[in-house]
């Protein structure tokens, strides 16, 4: 089975506003799909809708694989040192603490390991939502501006990561503004379905 | 289940971190040192009243932290990442529940000691009393979860939380003060029977509320 998300005929309405419909996409391992489109076209809210946050106002989504996901929320304890903010939601996967350490070190996190959540910059709360995603070894990654606030060296991490998680058989849907040079990316225009 | 475990000991953890431990003790012990001073040192009457004191100022304990137990985690994205993992929505309420009632109960029943000698209630009293409020802890601790899910997306929702929950808690009360009443042989079981139910719905309402905050 190589495929992991399938989304058939959805439609999303938030308020009362439809966003899209008749939306179908497939997800199969070693896919990357960037979400484009300008603010408001529903790319958040796609992202949602495949990771079962939002229920589709039509249509049906299929996931066949764990999903970790990146929102504008890090979900990390603020009043925690970094490390063992990771380490909870590395309990939370049931996934040992090698999985954090080399996850810390694909994002160049581990010096910060000691610092108070509270007191990361924008980026590195970021580079370290990217380590809880990482980390938790999910197969489906559902990235939301995940570059926001990262400097370059971040966001070429960032883009090694996804690589090797394809490599490794996972798939991949961002939604960013930067472009951040992805091979073989396919590409959703959000813009051209409203 | 370690999973569930890390998120019982995660809330157990911001319960009791940074001092938070003591407000609802400290707000508990407040009432009962300044009853006495509105009432009187009339200590028939203080043993008399003291008793239903307790009582109230027992649920005012419970509902005081309901707007630190729903309304952060959903606001760092906690819940969001709790549900993508396939985490149902009355089983991160029970948890929390739990975590609540542990976290509130237990420093609470330690604080009734001190509570019951400013209030004048002898020791066959502070038994009643016991006994009573370590049957209600869980009701109580679902009915504050409950609200503090109802109200995790207004601002200032901790002041409505308690007037939504309060219809709810008004059997707890009157069964839980009616144990103090020689007469009031059967109080015990409605209470323990009130606490039940309020303890069984818990998880289902306060799991509808959280999924009610994504839509």
């Amino acid at each position: 089975m190589t495929e992991l998300l399938r989304l058939g005929d959805v439609a999303c309405i938030r308020g009362d506003r439809l966003l899209f419909e008749s939306l179908s996409l497939t997800l199969n391992r070693g896919d990357a799909l960037s979400l484009r489109g300008p603010n408001g076209a529903g790319k958040s809210s796609l992202i949602r809708l495949a990771a079962g946050l939002l229920r589709p106002a039509a249509g049906t989504v299929e996931r066949r694989e764990r999903v970790a996901l990146i929102d504008e929320a890090a979900a990390l304890d603020a009043e925690l040192p970094l490390r063992r903010a990771l380490d909870f939601w590395a309990r939370v996967d049931t996934v040992d603490g090698h999985s954090v350490d080399r996850a810390m070190d694909a994002m160049a996190l581990a010096p910060l390991a000691e610092v108070p959540v509270a007191m990361l910059s924008t980026g590195q709360r970021k580079r370290a939502a990217m380590v809880r995603v990482i980390a938790s070894g999910a197969p489906i990654w559902l990235l939301d501006e995940p570059a926001n606030g990262m400097d370059d060296a971040a966001q070429a991490r960032l883009v090694a990561a996804v690589a090797k998680h394809r490599a490794n058989g996972g798939a991949v849907m961002l939604a960013s503004h930067f472009a951040l040079g992805i091979a073989d990316l396919a590409e959703l225009d959000m813009g051209a379905l409203a | 289940m370690t999973a569930l475990i890390a998120l019982f000991w995660r809330d157990l953890r911001r319960a009791w971190g940074s001092g938070a431990l003591w407000l609802p003790v400290l707000f508990f012990l407040l009432v009962a040192t300044a009853f006495p001073f509105a009432v009187g040192p009339d200590a028939p009457l203080l043993r008399r009243a003291g008793g239903g004191m307790v009582w109230v100022a027992a649920l005012l304990a419970a509902l005081l932290p309901i707007d630190r137990l729903v309304r952060p985690d959903k606001d760092a994205g906690v819940l969001d990442q709790l549900a993508v993992r396939g985490f149902a929505d009355e089983v991160i309420a029970a948890v929390k529940i739990g975590a609540h009632a542990i976290g509130f109960g237990l420093p609470l029943l330690i604080a009734l000691l001190p509570a019951s000698a400013l209030l004048a209630q002898d020791a066959a009293r502070v038994e009643t009393l016991a006994a009573g409020i370590a049957i209600a802890v869980p009701a109580l601790a679902s009915l504050a979860v409950l609200s503090a899910a109802l109200t995790a997306n207004h601002k200032g929702g901790s002041a409505i939380g308690g007037l939504l929950v309060l219809p709810l808690a008004v059997p707890l009360l009157i069964f839980g003060a009616g144990m103090l009443d020689p007469s009031g042989r059967g109080a015990v079981k409605l209470l323990a029977a009130t606490s039940l139910l309020l303890t069984v719905i818990g998880p289902f309402a306060a799991g509808a509320a959280l999924r009610g905050l994504r839509e």
